[in-house]
């Protein structure tokens, strides 16, 4: 090859055969939106139906299937998907490498992602209607009581998990791999540590999911009785082996958001992120523990009360390290030179909201008032304050703080500041009373529900509305941003932003570090 | 318009109010209910005290945090002239932000770990109730050491006018049963949960039990109620279509008045028996059967038979063919499907009527009839 500055083909096949880590972050980014659009739109067709007491537009059986769908597509389709994107277009930049280790297999891993999630959504016109049985799919409600389509959905699960491992494989190899002389792991961003730390989750647990939706395989088909206790099975297994994967799939998801978090916070207070050891080593407890807390989710299964007792203490454990972060972050902006741009508005949105989420997180952990909390709406508030106004909003504050970098335009600042007040109104309205319902007593995934609950499910609703339409106020702007946004060009696009992505050119080309750029042994992390 | 106003203005200053009188909470959900209901036992208001306990511990470590985090936020802009220190790490810090919530977390730990013991202690329980979870009704049966046990279903006695919006809806709209579990006041009960299908969850908040009934296993829960009243609760876990639609409502009663009940249940249980041995003509088994229809097989079959989550019975092979297929379905259910069996939730009276019943409605016109002997005789093999 002569020329090494080749830019990318044109048309199709640009993105069908690429392996450029920048195009690949670019398609992740925008069907995870898309994903965010879908799995929305269930979303506001739950929020309609329950906006008054009584069965008014779906029945109740395509009201699971729209909870199931919800759940499964913003989990495994918009927030998983819109991570990867942003470590594709980022750790190689942050790290001073040319691209990801694993070109190849990253076309891959996200080329079968569309097409699982055609045939998931495409299960809604099949006989029998998508699965319906929750995002969590307890078994038997999933295997003997199901219909056909547990079969695809089984499938796009495998397919799913086996994107998500490439992805791992690729960002730890990239990182082990390919980071610029002199970038040595204490030097790293946060972001590419907390993915670092992410990819390793998944690596372990993503085979777990995958062995239980195999036993569910061989109960459904070939007449196995792993969760069947009539066989010599046990229901509760599946629950056991669902949370082996299920809560360090929550930490998946939580932690690139902290490492978003940690870059954004640091540039607009125009000051170094405070205890940036400390921030690693929390990620990594935080990761360890996730470990061994599952059965947090199942305290009302009839574990033994030492079992519950272990699952107790270890889960009230996760706060020390969590609080060691939102500390880090509150100190980090203390005697800063705060400005207020709308990724600092998310930023802080998530700061404040995630607090509350892990302040509901440490109530949920204490096991006897959690038979009161369990499966309630307050579960349900608890975790939209840290997926919805932790992971989402992360995302948000990313968009806005790196898409100038991506392509040399400068998005609207008013537009961006509207997106974030509407957002965190809606947010709170929708999410906030759920909390009052749930302590009331009002059970999650049911379609229909008494007449106490009527005023707060209606200002939920309501809430729910406006946070959806706030989406399509940032679909125009980013949009309104590539096309036809105000030009810029410093390097270094907002004045205290810090790291290798900050010192090549805006737009960033096509291809960037083909040598590895000098790190400054003298620098601190970024 | 003025009405609306004051509406919204009780919904904003309602949890302000709720939180600072916590009042003591009966008879199922208030209107508009912000906080937990401490309810009506000893155990439960540990709970709710544990609950509040760890609520103020957290709101005063978000005031802290929040604090400081919106005093840099008005004081250190940069539009304010703000310059940025430098300082980005403190060990010692580090070490008191990991330790002091550390000494508070033990602090929760100590009186959540008293509370779930507690919790636990199903010993020396006077009464033992088997509770079964069905999709989509609760089974009771009271487990007596002398003479015969109590069975009998509780549906949801809601109908299907008021959830489809064609008739005003009640005050327990969706929270009220055709027969409530009945038990005495301050007397030690002990549940035994478990499931005849899928996974539910027997949960009524102010009892403060909450436990999974599990197909194939059986959890143990108590509860030792101090207030007569009825309470009403959900099925928590997610059970398939109609998981929304299977309310627990739990009739506390005095000593007296649960010995008089339960002798009724006892003389009601004779009759039947009695009635097992008689012969009915066809209007009376029609009668029965369309309230047992309306109970046990209109949620999946259909008001007028045309099906849905199960097959349609109007025009039906097996509704309009030989009895004995059609019997063995009502009774022994379609393994590995929807269809359950029947035969241990109907008496043989009600069997025979429903049976009936299907065989000669929806435009099914068979004109036979089967006898509680029948289904007897079936049952026997």
């Amino acid at each position: 090859m002569g020329d090494h500055h080749h830019g990318p083909a044109k048309g199709l096949s640009r993105w069908l055969f690429t392996t450029n880590h920048k195009d690949i972050g670019t398609m992740y980014l925008w069907f995870s939106f898309a994903m965010f659009i879908l799995g929305g739109t269930f979303a506001m067709i739950i929020r309609a139906e329950l906006f008054q007491p009584g069965l008014q537009l779906v029945e109740p059986a395509f009201f699971n299937q729209m909870t199931t769908l919800h759940g499964l597509v913003m989990v495994f389709g918009a927030i998983m998907p819109s991570f990867v994107g942003l470590a594709n277009w980022l750790i190689p930049m942050m790290i001073g490498a040319p691209d990801m280790a694993l070109p190849r297999m990253n076309n891959w891993s996200f080329w079968i992602l569309p097409p699982t999630f055609l045939l998931l959504a495409s299960t809604l016109f099949m006989e029998g209607g998508a699965p319906a049985a929750g995002w969590t799919f307890y078994a038997p409600l999933s295997t003997t009581y199901a219909g056909p389509s547990v079969t695809f959905f089984i499938f796009c699960i495998h397919v799913l998990g086996l994107s998500s491992i490439m992805g791992s494989i690729n960002i730890i190899a990239t990182v082990m791999n390919m980071r610029a002389p002199g970038m040595t792991y204490m030097k790293m961003p946060l972001f590419v540590w907390t993915w670092l730390i992410t990819a390793f989750l998944l690596v372990a647990v993503m085979p777990v999911l995958a062995g239980c939706v195999t036993m569910m395989l061989m109960d459904v088909h070939f007449g196995t009785s792993f969760f069947s206790a009539a066989g010599g099975g046990d229901p509760v297994l599946f629950q056991h082996v669902f949370w082996f994967f299920g809560h360090p799939e929550v930490y998946i998801i939580i932690l690139p958001a902290f490492g978003v978090v940690s870059q954004i916070i640091p540039a607009f207070s125009r000051k170094p992120l405070f205890g940036y050891d400390s921030m690693v080593y929390a990620t990594a407890s935080i990761a360890f523990l996730s470990f061994i807390v599952w059965a947090h989710h199942m305290y009302t299964v009839g574990m033994p009360v030492a079992g519950e007792l272990f699952f107790m203490y270890a889960t009230m454990l996760i706060a020390v390290p969590t609080g060691v972060k939102v500390f880090n972050w509150v100190t980090t902006m203390w005697r800063g030179s705060l400005s207020f741009e709308t990724p600092m508005l998310f930023s802080i949105g998530f700061l404040v909201l995630f607090t509350i989420g892990g302040f509901t997180g440490l109530m949920l952990s204490i096991a006897p008032s959690d038979f009161q909390y369990h499966d309630t709406y307050f579960v349900v508030a608890h975790f939209h304050y840290v997926m919805v106004a932790g992971a989402v909003f992360s995302m948000s504050a990313a968009i806005y703080f790196w898409l100038p970098k991506w392509c040399g335009r400068m998005y609207n600042e008013t537009m961006g500041k509207t997106h974030f007040w509407i957002s965190f109104v809606g947010f709170n309205l929708a999410f906030f009373p759920q909390h009052f319902v749930g302590l009331a007593g009002m059970p999650r995934r049911i379609p229909d529900y008494a007449l106490q609950f009527a005023d707060f499910n209606m200002l939920s609703s309501i809430g729910a509305f406006i946070y959806g339409l706030s989406q399509i106020l940032f679909l125009y702007n980013v949009i309104a941003t590539i096309v036809a946004g105000k030009p810029v060009s410093d390097p270094k696009v907002w004045d205290g932003a810090e790291g290798l992505e900050w010192t090549i050119p805006t737009p960033a080309p096509y291809h960037t570090f083909e040598t590895p750029p000098k790190i400054d042994p003298a620098h601190a992390h970024s | 318009m003025c009405f609306e106003a004051k509406r919204l203005l009780k919904l904003a200053l309602g949890p302000v109010l709720m939180l600072t009188s916590a009042v003591a909470l009966a008879y199922g959900p208030e209107v508009n209910q912000v906080n937990m209901a401490p309810g009506a036992t000893d155990v439960g208001e540990q709970i709710y005290d544990l609950h509040m306990l760890i609520f103020w511990i957290c709101t005063i470590i978000g005031l802290g945090v929040f604090g400081v985090m919106f005093y840099s936020i008005i004081y250190h802009r940069k539009s304010k002239g703000a310059v940025a220190s430098h300082f980005h790490e403190s060990t010692k810090v580090e070490i008191a932000w990991t330790v002091v919530p550390f000494l508070i977390l033990i602090g929760m730990a100590v009186p959540a770990t008293s509370t779930l013991l507690e919790v636990y202690d199903n010993d020396d329980a006077e009464l033992d109730i088997l509770v079964t979870g069905y999709q989509w009704k609760w089974k009771y049966e009271y487990i007596s050491e002398d003479g015969e046990n109590v069975t009998f279903f509780s549906n949801l006695r809601t109908p299907q006018s008021e959830i489809r919006n064609t008739q005003p809806k009640g005050e327990h709209y969706l929270l009220e049963v055709d027969e409530p579990l009945v038990i005495p006041v301050n007397t030690k009960v002990r549940f035994l949960i478990t499931a005849n299908d899928v996974i539910h969850s027997w949960w009524v908040p102010e009892l403060a039990v909450k436990r999974d009934a599990i197909p194939g296993f059986i959890n143990e829960a108590w509860t030792r109620v101090t207030t007569e009243g009825v309470y009403r609760g959900q099925c928590a876990e997610l059970c398939g279509k109609d998981h929304g639609f299977m309310p627990i409502v739990v009739n506390v009663v005095s000593s007296e008045a649960y010995g008089q009940w339960l002798g009724d249940k006892q003389v009601e249980a004779a009759a039947i028996r009695e009635l097992m041995a008689q012969t009915f003509t066809l209007d009376q088994l029609m009668e029965r059967g369309e309230g047992v229809y309306a109970r046990a097989c209109l949620a999946c079959h259909g008001a007028n038979g045309e099906g849905g989550v199960g097959k349609a019975i109007a025009g039906s092979p097996i509704a309009t063919g030989d009895v004995g297929p059609h019997l063995e379905i009502g009774i022994n259910g379609v393994p590995g499907s929807a269809m359950q069996a029947f035969g241990g939730q109907l008496n043989d009276v009600d069997m025979a009527a429903v049976i009936t019943y299907q065989r000669n409605a929806f435009g099914n016109n068979m004109g036979d009839m089967i006898q509680p002997i029948d289904v007897y005789n079936h049952k026997k093999g």
